[in-house]
């Protein structure tokens, strides 16, 4: 089942115009230089508070943040990239992770508790207790009648109150996507050695549409275009995680390395000079952003 | 006024929010055996739960994320235990962390003698927690101010009912005497038995204050409590939760470190709540209330 093209239909990125394409990558890109420059802060103590990195698995939000608009948006602890996909400003998160009163929660939340609720972005805080967006994601649906998009790990998936929240879901079929970031892993520990069933299998037998899908981005919008005129419904994406559960460490080479995916994928399409355009850009504007000097001086006070 | 009871009460705010507020109420067989003791309208905007505590309870305060302040009823206030994760872990953590409140009102019944799950009075454990407010109505008039205070403010609140106060239409008033020789607080179910405790006593020639107590957090401590205990120099805190850890104990500590005067604790003993009399670890009634000011006066 998990595999790097699972499900992804061939020669699907040709059937995406070329600006939606690049629009995506753009957002990996801002993303992935955001956390080289997370990285970069914990290793000079500049950040001193746990820091929940998804880089490796960002195709999913920037391919989503492409395809679903104005939904309310109820995302889990590794939630970085979603948070900068869906348009959140770059400063307020870095202000939040160094436990700045600027911080998106004012400092007072932190990495694995994003929330954004300005600039047309209703993004819900997590609290850190894994699964507990999906039963509020779904009272929020309930509550508000608006589209509402639930991102979650396949170790939330377990949790006794997820697949029961997403059957009230289907029981009075609330507007709810449903997003499994599948990274195989909770913490350290496999899918295989936690249980023998597939919460895609569960999702379908509730009643709702469902499927599994490699983190290709442009098969994560295929699949979503079909479903999201059908909710609630279900997809569960195989990523990869790039770095510890918590943390700036490396434990092995992930499976896949989806970022050069994309680039291989876009250069293939004949778009090398617009990457290249959009790397340097982005780095710059990273370079910038994490600016030693000021950040520094917020961090004095 | 006089003539409504709880139960009435309880169902015209219920009637009125979902009405006129765009409220919403979220609860399990709330519309089935007798609509929660006759005290959910038959309005629209009714949400039946199926049987997934932990999850009914974040469906609910997702709804409250959103701006519905939703009613959210538990039949048996034990359950609470499990709805209480969602409660505990975001509603009342919301604010602090995120500047974002969660404003859900918890209707959470309490029975007397129907066993070890169902005749529990749990509020003592939300008081422990940050973020929430927390109270027990007895009267009409109580109930309709914990309303109001609901509405006036964003803080999810825990409404410690008892199934004992439904068919009550009397509001209670605080009875202060110049000469008492003990002050009673009493909080929930209690309070229906300190008066004729207190009868009981003055045939002894013991005079008793009786101030109730419905507000549990934030635990205001005001004149109203503070007077008859600087007059009668003795309090006992009288609650219908266990007493280790509880409001009884709680509330007594605040008192005698507001005024240096020793206030004692009585609540439910430290054992199971059994189905069969004599194990059900009764709520204090009037003989032990009786009992226990005899034995402290000794
Ligand atoms: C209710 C609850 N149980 C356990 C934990 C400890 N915990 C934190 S993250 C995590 C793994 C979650 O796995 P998954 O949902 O797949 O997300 P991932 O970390 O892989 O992104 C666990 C077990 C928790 N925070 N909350
Ligand atoms: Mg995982």
């Amino acid at each position: 089942m998990r595999s790097p093209t699972f499900n992804v239909p061939p020669n699907i990125a040709k059937q995406f115009p070329s600006e939606l394409s690049l629009t995506m990558f753009e957002r990996m890109c801002m993303f992935r230089y955001f956390e080289l420059g997370v990285i970069d802060a914990v290793i000079k103590k500049e950040i001193t508070y746990p820091v929940y990195l998804s880089s490796g698995q960002e195709a999913v939000a920037a391919a989503l943040s492409t395809e679903i608009r104005d939904y309310l948006i109820f995302a889990q602890h590794r939630a970085h990239d979603v948070y900068l996909t869906f348009g959140g400003p770059p400063e307020r998160l870095r202000d939040e992770l160094l436990g700045l009163s600027s911080g998106t929660s004012q400092g007072k939340a932190g990495s694995n508790c994003l929330q954004y609720h300005e600039n047309g972005i209703s993004m819900f805080g997590h609290h850190g207790l894994i699964g507990e967006n999906v039963p509020q994601a779904v009272g929020a649906a309930l509550g508000s009648g608006k589209n509402t998009v639930c991102i979650f790990g396949d170790g939330a998936a377990e949790e006794d109150y997820v697949f029961a929240a997403m059957g009230f879901a289907a029981t009075h079929k609330l507007p709810v996507l449903f997003v499994c970031i599948d990274n195989n892993l909770s913490i350290l520990t496999t899918v295989d050695v936690r249980r023998s069933w597939s919460i895609t299998d569960v999702a379908r037998s509730l009643g709702m549409p469902a499927v599994d899908v490699a983190d290709d981005p442009w098969a994560v919008i295929y699949h979503t275009r079909a479903l999201s005129n059908n909710l609630p419904a279900f997809i569960n994406c195989y990523v990869c995680r790039g770095y510890w559960h918590v943390g700036i460490g490396i434990d092995a080479t992930p499976e896949w390395d989806r970022y050069k995916k994309v680039e291989e994928e876009l250069i293939r399409l004949g778009h090398e000079e617009a990457i290249r355009v959009i790397n340097e850009k982005t780095r710059r504007f990273m370079e910038e952003l994490w600016d030693r000097e000021l950040l520094l001086k917020p961090l004095e006070k | 006024m006089g003539q409504r009871t709880v139960a009435e009460t309880i169902r015209e705010i219920s009637r009125r929010h979902l009405e006129e507020n765009n409220g919403i109420l979220l609860g399990q067989a709330v519309t089935a055996v007798g609509w929660v003791n006759n005290t959910v309208p038959n309005v629209e905007g009714i949400i039946e739960l199926p049987m997934t505590e932990v999850a009914g309870a974040g469906i609910a305060v997702g709804a409250a994320m959103v701006g519905r302040r939703p009613i959210f009823v538990i039949r048996f206030q034990d359950f609470l235990i499990l709805n209480g994760s969602p409660l505990i872990n975001y509603a009342a953590k919301s604010k602090e962390l995120h500047g974002r409140s969660t404003p859900i009102f918890v209707r959470a019944l309490a029975s007397e003698g129907i066993g070890p799950v169902h005749s529990g009075v749990l509020h003592s454990i939300f008081m422990h927690f940050p973020g929430f407010r927390v109270c027990s109505p007895m009267t009409p008039g109580e109930y309709e101010q914990a309303w109001r205070v609901f509405m006036e403010h964003d803080d999810p609140m825990i409404v410690s009912e008892h199934r004992d106060s439904l068919q009550n239409t009397d509001e209670m008033e605080d009875a202060t005497h110049e000469k008492a020789d003990i002050t009673l607080y009493t909080i929930s179910s209690p309070r229906f038995a300190v008066g004729r405790a207190a009868e009981m006593l003055h045939k002894e020639g013991i005079i008793c204050n009786i101030v109730h107590i419905v507000w549990l957090k934030p635990f205001e401590v005001m004149g109203r409590y503070l007077e008859p205990l600087s007059q009668s120099k003795l309090g006992l805190v009288i609650d219908a939760s266990f007493e280790i850890c509880g409001a009884s104990r709680s509330i007594a500590y605040e008192l005698t470190n507001n005024t240096g005067y020793p206030v004692k604790a009585l609540g439910l003993l430290d054992k199971t709540k059994c189905l069969c009399p004599p194990y059900q670890n009764k709520v204090p009634d009037t003989q032990v209330i009786y009992d226990t000011v005899m034995n402290i006066l000794q």
